[in-house]
């Protein structure tokens, strides 16, 4: 009865190189033309995110896993791969425990 | 400097309510249903606050499913663009009301508790039934394929089941609680001697709080915060006056928060004669308490003046009669006093309810 959905039991998701993650349903990431900038909606929260999250979150499209989004970042910013995965990491584990995110 | 457009907007539909809640934030003058707003003037709102940059709606009252024009009016909120939630008691939710609001683009449905035990929680809801009227809520929510989250108020009457309030939340399936403590204006400040919880009480619901995130996290997200009664600095009441939130009452005052009318000497301007933007950026009562320019010492020169924009103005007003002051909830404040006495004050209390009811205002009031 208490099952959130398809994704299975529940528990905390952990973020990890070969997850993939998506929008949770109800959760929007959307262009907002009075603010001219990207915005997240979800239940009881809202973000303005800033440009490097939004990058992130362009790059969440429920096919591409965590490694795959790190290494795309570190093609476009040529960074060290290990300060990039701990950035990322943190952030999308965050809005996967605020239940922004999802598996 | 122009302020920021607004975020949300809290659109208290109707104060209408099958609940009598001793803690209501609705005013002690509520409204009648013949005075509110009527279907146009709503959907033409909702449009003029999308152009003003208001990205989420929370459907709310009194009880919003009193109001016959509910899907039509989230309908309007969704095609305007707006992210609408629907703040509810749950009571006399059915099924193709809720599958209409799905289809018109409901987004989530927050649901109030008044306690985990049934006896109580009808108790303090001042209805019978309340309890079992939820729980079947929560599940047609969760039918629904909607998100949910549960509203909990907790007091010095509730406090102490609050492990129970947290597992009845899990056990409905909400993915989210709210556990709100009250805030002491309008109504709760009336009951204040009934609901204040002890220093006691309180410690113990923190430590519930903490152990109860850990062990559900990724099951629950629990949204906590301290009460100001026992706080040693205020909190940014709705981010900032005029900030980010607007409040738009029954019968269409624009406030920038929802106990605001609590203040007096403030004209609150009504979407009949302006609009929204207009009221936003202009009116002198969204004007009066903006920014730090009105601010009084300690705050003026307060390295948190920007953290907590002063605290509550509705708080300062109850607690010293001057809704300019420093919030009382600030250590720092000259009349924090008072706050620790009302606190010492809830050592020795009352259990009697003074019930959120049209008869009792007309007596509160009168």
């Amino acid at each position: 009865m208490t099952e959130t959905g398809e994704a299975g039991g529940k528990g905390r998701i952990p973020v990890e190189g070969k997850t993939v993650l998506r929008l949770a349903p109800h959760a929007k990431f959307r262009f907002d033309d009075v603010r001219q900038a990207w915005v997240v909606l979800a239940p009881e929260r809202l973000f303005l995110p800033d440009e490097q999250a939004v990058e992130i979150l362009h790059l969440i499209d429920g096919a591409c896993d965590v490694d795959c989004v790190i290494d795309e970042l570190v093609r476009r910013y040529e960074a060290p791969r290990e300060v990039i995965a701990g950035d990322v990491t943190a952030m999308l584990q965050d809005l996967v425990d605020k239940k922004v995110l999802r598996r | 400097m122009a302020p920021d457009p607004p975020l949300a907007l809290l659109a208290e539909l109707t104060h209408r309510c099958p609940l009598a809640c001793p803690y209501c934030s609705n005013p002690l003058d509520l409204s009648r249903a013949s005075a509110e707003l009527d279907t146009p003037t709503w959907k033409q709102v909702l449009g003029e606050a999308a152009a003003l940059g208001v990205l989420q709606v929370h459907f709310s009252g009194g009880e919003p499913l009193a109001r016959r024009d509910l899907v039509e009016l989230v309908g309007r909120a969704t095609e305007v663009g707006l992210y609408s939630n629907l703040i509810t008691s749950g009571i006399g939710l059915e099924a193709d009301r809720l599958q209409a609001l799905v289809a018109a683009g409901l987004e989530h449905v927050q649901l109030s508790i008044q306690d985990a035990d049934t006896a109580s929680g009808d108790r303090i809801a001042g209805l019978t039934g309340a309890q079992e009227a939820k729980s079947r809520a929560a599940r047609l929510v969760q039918e629904a394929g909607l998100p949910l989250t549960m509203n909990a108020v907790v007091h010095r009457q509730n406090l102490d089941r609050l492990g129970e309030t947290i597992e009845l939340a899990v056990a409905l399936g909400a993915d989210r609680l709210e556990i709100a403590h009250v805030q002491y204006y309008g109504w709760a400040l009336r009951n204040r001697g009934a609901l204040l919880p002890s220093r006691d009480q309180l410690d113990a619901a923190t430590a519930t709080v903490e152990t109860a995130r850990a062990r559900l996290q990724g099951v629950i997200v629990i949204d906590y915060v301290l009460p100001d009664y026992f706080a040693h600095r205020p909190k940014a009441c709705m981010g900032g006056w005029g900030r980010r939130f607007l409040n738009i009452s029954p019968t269409g005052k624009v406030l920038p928060c929802h106990a605001a009318e609590t203040l007096p000497g403030l004209c609150f301007p009504n979407v009949a004669e302006a609009n929204l933007s207009e009221i936003w950026y202009r009116s002198p009562a969204f004007e009066r308490f903006r920014g730090t320019d009105w601010m009084p010492e300690p705050c003026r020169s307060c390295d948190r003046r920007e953290i907590d924009w002063g605290g509550c103005r509705c708080q300062a007003f109850a607690l010293t009669g001057d809704g300019g002051r420093t919030d009382p909830a600030c250590a720092l404040s000259p009349d924090h006093e008072l706050l620790v006495a009302a606190r010492d004050d809830a050592e020795v209390t009352t259990s009697r309810l003074v019930y959120r009811r049209y008869s009792a205002a007309r007596k509160l009031i009168a």
